[in-house]
């Protein structure tokens, strides 16, 4: 597999997705700078990372979805390339087009940093394919502006077509309104492009990797991806 | 150009220099150094230069006191940070400082910009900042706007810090009516550097650029310094121009800007611009390295149009630094900072005349020797007043109204014991993906260093109303808690920081109190060879002439060789609870006698250092052996409230037994005698006798198990029934500020 991460100014997870991606391929994905014009030959994971890029000071990820290296992303992305957008990264692919809705502020008006639990939807994806079928696993969440939200029509077309990955739950699977702190819509806390390519969620499983520092809750979904893409570059 | 900058008339300059802060004598001793009437900007460089905040004018003469050596420390006070060496080359680079005045005058910002603050205090020194902490002293919730100011203070700090990246890992909060016009808002960074990378401010080479990174400079927190060197008035709301306003953002990219210029050899010296901004920047770089400089301020980075010399120099935009690059390294400065789209100018030069000359519009707008700036600044041995000494309170004459039961349950759900969860919820705590010990997990915070098997563990401790009713004790009391904090997760205690909050210093009684509390923290930074490396003095912290409690905040850092020796507090099934150190029902002062008897009186309990030192060097030393499953060190609310606290983190109960005969049950449960520790381990008997061995006294009290702390008397309180008393108090206070 070969990854990219997308530095931003003002993106500061890039380090956690690192090390979580060099824990399943054994080797430091590459940084990509936001002014770059075209992705290096060869890529074919593209991160873009949680953080405040441009500080978030216009509406999160809309500064950064404007950037030189967004044109590039969005062809790969058309070419049927992998995309995984963390936080900041969900909000930037909402606002380049690449996955449908937006994230509006929190329900509860503040920063949200606190373990989550999110039921696993499908698992014959790129990204969940080491995961059990509605298998609940726990991450973080830290976060302003995760609350989901999209138009009827848009979510009951996400809902028919099975493109919502992760969901907020509890513990024991249920999709409560006490488990989905930020008020996203239908729970909703991952939801995938129809070719199941590109992938955004709120959460932090770049986060849950290491058994020394927050469990490893989150490595299926970066075992997933090695998985796949080390079969699709053999 | 004229030889002289235009002077102010004799009594306008006067009239100024009382308005600035000055008083008549120091006045005097600015015209003595002149020769001659200063300018409106000379002025203003003396009377922030001078202010309590950048001089320690009151505080300098006992601050000498205090141990500040060890074989581990690289670097100690007078440096943007302190610095100690922790193994495998790393430093760890760190320091605390207060943001108190601007927090209650503007709590977002003012809270905001502390932590910017104290952040480039560390990575000035070359420093990649890993962990933030605060030390956060409020009112009461129900006086005049505290709820604003508490929501106000912690979307700041949470604004900030969760923005740059760095995470927020630990801190302490109190609260006491004491504070209702004067909260306290202290900050701590924390970073790593290689030991033998450490950059410094000392200007050298006659010539070099002076170089000025960062943000544009605006007309914001113009005489920060002085606002924060006198006291509160009713008409503190009008001084809300002079806090800065912060833009986390840019922090972010200087940040990594800063990192990347360091990693190559252009760098002759850095310091980042706080208080008193462009003046004390160029004044202590300039001064520390026996040079002169030269400004041309037409080339300062403006925000507005029409600025002054006065507005510049005095400025506290925030998000700025000044370096002093090696001549012809302009350019691979210039090409990091436009890449990081930050501003760069070179804005003057060394020079090897001892004097600080600024340029502006063709103009000398001040011309000022630098030598005298710094040793003819005032220095005040200021009268001192003992506290008067509290009766020693006996447990046994101390009616106890309610019962252990009831009592613990009102104490975990108290003011100063409930869950913080409330506010660390609004703090990113694991970006970065080292946190191993969140808030609330351990007793202190445990952030692994990235690609190396170390760990720093850091916590932030005071116990404010043990200084106020025995200021030397209390003092020693806060060192003593931080270094067991840091050894209750199998830390070993290697230095802190210092933020020394108090009132006005020109009252003898408040002296008093600083004096004292320095002493008892030497005594304790001496017996538990935990030196003092950095550290921040903020004095006049009182309203309408009532002063704070003394709060001498400390910051520890220790190191795990492995960050796989860390244990946390949480108990599990299944486990001896073994108490170690003396337990003699200790009520004066405690939280027990505030909340439950409606009492603030007696004397604090004593620290023992020599105990203090013995049981907690056993207690790491076990740890380290694996011998310890849980562990938490007992402070405020005593026995009781540690084990619910055990009880709570885990998710399991236990069963304990009575206390010695001879001693009340009140002082048996909630008394704070110091120098102890709860431990869970899986082998009592091994435990009290490895414990015998060492001469340290402990004793089995229970077992863990079950859903409910069960008492010797048979009463049962569900872990369940503690948390929700736990957990409601803030939620249910802070629900009408804003948000849920």
């Amino acid at each position: 597999m070969r990854a990219g991460i997308v530095l931003f100014p003002g993106t500061n997870r890039e380090r956690d997705m690192a090390l979580a991606l060099q824990r399943v391929t054994g080797h430091r994905p590459e940084m990509l700078w936001h002014r770059d014009t075209a992705l290096p030959a060869g890529t074919d994971l593209v991160v873009l990372p949680g953080g405040f890029s441009y500080g978030d000071y216009l509406r999160c990820g809309a500064m950064a979805a404007q950037s030189p290296i967004m044109q590039a992303i969005k062809a790969f992305a058309d070419q049927g390339g992998h995309v995984l957008g963390v936080c900041n990264g969900f909000q930037m692919l909402t606002e380049a087009g690449l996955l449908p809705g937006a994230l509006l502020r929190n329900a509860t008006l503040r920063f949200l940093s606190m373990d989550c639990r999110m039921r696993v939807e499908r698992t014959d994806t790129p990204y969940t394919n080491r995961f059990q079928r509605g298998q609940v696993f726990r991450s973080t969440m830290a976060h302003g502006d995760g609350n989901y939200f999209a138009d009827d029509a848009t979510l009951e077309r996400l809902e028919g077509e099975g493109l919502v990955a992760l969901r907020y739950a509890t513990p024991a699977g249920e999709a409560t309104a006490a488990a989905n702190r930020n008020g996203s819509a239908r729970n909703i806390a991952g939801i995938l492009s129809p070719n199941l390519r590109v992938l955004g969620l709120m959460p932090h499983p770049e986060n849950q990797v290491d058994p020394e520092i927050d469990g490893t809750d989150g490595l299926p979904l970066f075992e997933s991806l090695a998985a796949t893409l080390a079969t699709a570059a053999a | 150009m004229t030889q002289t900058p235009a002077l102010l008339a004799p009594e306008r300059a006067r009239q100024l220099a009382a308005e600035y802060g000055l008083k008549p004598d120091e006045y005097d001793r600015v015209l003595a150094i002149l020769g001659r009437a200063p300018s409106l900007c000379e002025l203003g460089i003396f009377s922030v230069m001078w202010s309590e905040h950048c001089s320690y004018k009151s505080s300098r003469v006992w601050l000498k006191e205090l141990p500040t050596k060890a074989p581990w420390v690289i670097q100690g006070p007078g440096e943007n940070a302190g610095v100690i060496d922790i193994g495998d080359g790393l430093a760890a680079v760190f320091k605390m400082e207060s943001h108190n005045h601007p927090s209650f005058i503007e709590p977002y910002q003012g809270a905001a910009t502390g932590v910017g603050g104290i952040l480039r205090d560390v990575f000035t020194m070359g420093a990649r900042p890993i962990a933030n902490l605060n030390a956060l002293r409020f009112g009461m919730p129900d006086a005049p706007r505290m709820k604003q100011v508490i929501d106000g203070v912690v979307r700041g700090i949470g604004g900030y810090g969760n923005c740059v990246g760095v995470p927020t890992v630990g801190g302490e909060v109190n609260f006491h009516p004491r504070y209702n016009g004067n909260p306290l808002v202290n900050a701590m960074t924390v970073g790593i550097a290689r030991a033998d990378r450490i950059f410094t401010a000392a200007a050298s080479g006659v010539g070099n650029p002076v170089v000025y990174v960062g943000s544009k400079t605006g007309r914001d927190g113009i005489h920060g310094a002085t606002m924060a060197s006198t006291e509160f008035t009713a008409d503190s709301e009008e001084k809300r121009p002079t806090v800065q306003i912060g833009d986390p953002f840019t922090e972010k990219l200087l940040i990594e800007a800063c990192l990347e210029l360091m990693a190559t050899d252009a760098i002759v010296a850095i310091q980042d611009m706080g208080a008193a901004g462009l003046t004390s920047s160029s004044v202590e770089m300039a001064g520390k390295g026996g040079m002169g400089i030269e400004l041309e301020l037409d080339r300062v980075p403006q925000r507005e149009t029409g600025m002054t010399a006065y507005e510049m120099m005095l400025s506290e935009s925030q998000e700025r630094m000044l370096m002093i690059l090696k001549p012809g390294r302009e350019h691979v400065a210039e090409a990091i900072f436009t890449k990081w789209e930050l501003d760069f100018a070179v804005i003057g030069h060394l020079t090897d005349t001892g004097r600080i000359v600024l340029k502006h519009k063709g103009r000398l707008e001040a011309d000022i020797e630098l030598a005298p700036l710094e040793s003819e600044a005032p220095l005040y041995r200021r009268p001192t007043a003992e506290t008067p000494r509290q009766a020693v309170l006996d447990a046994a004459a101390i009616a106890d109204p309610v019962g252990p039961e009831a009592a613990l349950l009102t104490l975990v759900g108290s003011l100063d014991l409930c869950s913080r969860r409330w506010i660390w919820d609004q703090y990113d705590s694991m970006v970065g993906g080292q946190t191993a010990r969140r808030p609330g997990a351990a007793d202190a915070a445990i952030v692994r260093i990235e690609e190396s098997r170390r760990a720093l563990a850091m916590t932030t401790d005071c116990t404010p109303r043990y200084c106020l009713a025995d200021p030397e004790e209390g003092g020693k009391q806060a060192v003593a808690e931080a270094w067991r904090n840091i050894t209750a997760t199998g830390g070993l205690p290697l230095a802190i920081t210092d933020n020394m909050n108090f009132g006005n210093p020109e009252k003898p009684e408040i002296m008093g109190q600083f004096a004292a509390a320095v002493r008892g923290m030497a005594a304790a930074c001496i017996a538990l060879d935990f030196p003092v490396v950095s550290g921040n003095v903020s004095l006049y912290n009182e309203t309408e002439g009532r002063g704070i409690l003394p709060t001498p905040a400390i910051g520890g850092v220790g190191v795990l060789d492995d960050v796989a020796q860390a244990v946390g507090l949480g108990l599990k099934p299944g486990l001896d609870l073994v108490l170690v150190g003396e337990t003699r029902g200790w009520l004066g002062q405690s939280l027990w006698l505030r909340e439950i008897a409606g009492r603030e009186d007696g004397a604090p309990p004593p620290v023992d250092l020599t105990a203090e030192r013995r049981n907690g060097d056993a207690v790491r030393g076990w740890i380290r052996q694996g011998l310890v499953a849980a562990s938490h060190d007992l402070s405020d609310g005593g026995l009781l409230v540690a084990a619910a606290e055990m009880a709570m983190a885990g998710g399991a109960g236990a069963v304990l037994d009575a206390g010695p005969a001879g001693i009340p049950a009140h002082g048996w449960w909630f008394g704070e005698d110091q120098g102890r520790y709860l431990l869970a381990v899986r082998d009592g008997d091994a435990m009290l006798a490895a414990a015998k061995a060492a001469g340290v006294p402990a004793i089995r009290i229970g077992r863990s198990g079950g859903e409910a702390l069960v008492l010797p008397g048979g009463q049962s309180i569900s872990v369940a029934k503690l948390a929700e008393a736990h957990e409601r108090t803030l939620p249910a206070l802070m629900a009408e500020a804003g948000g849920a």
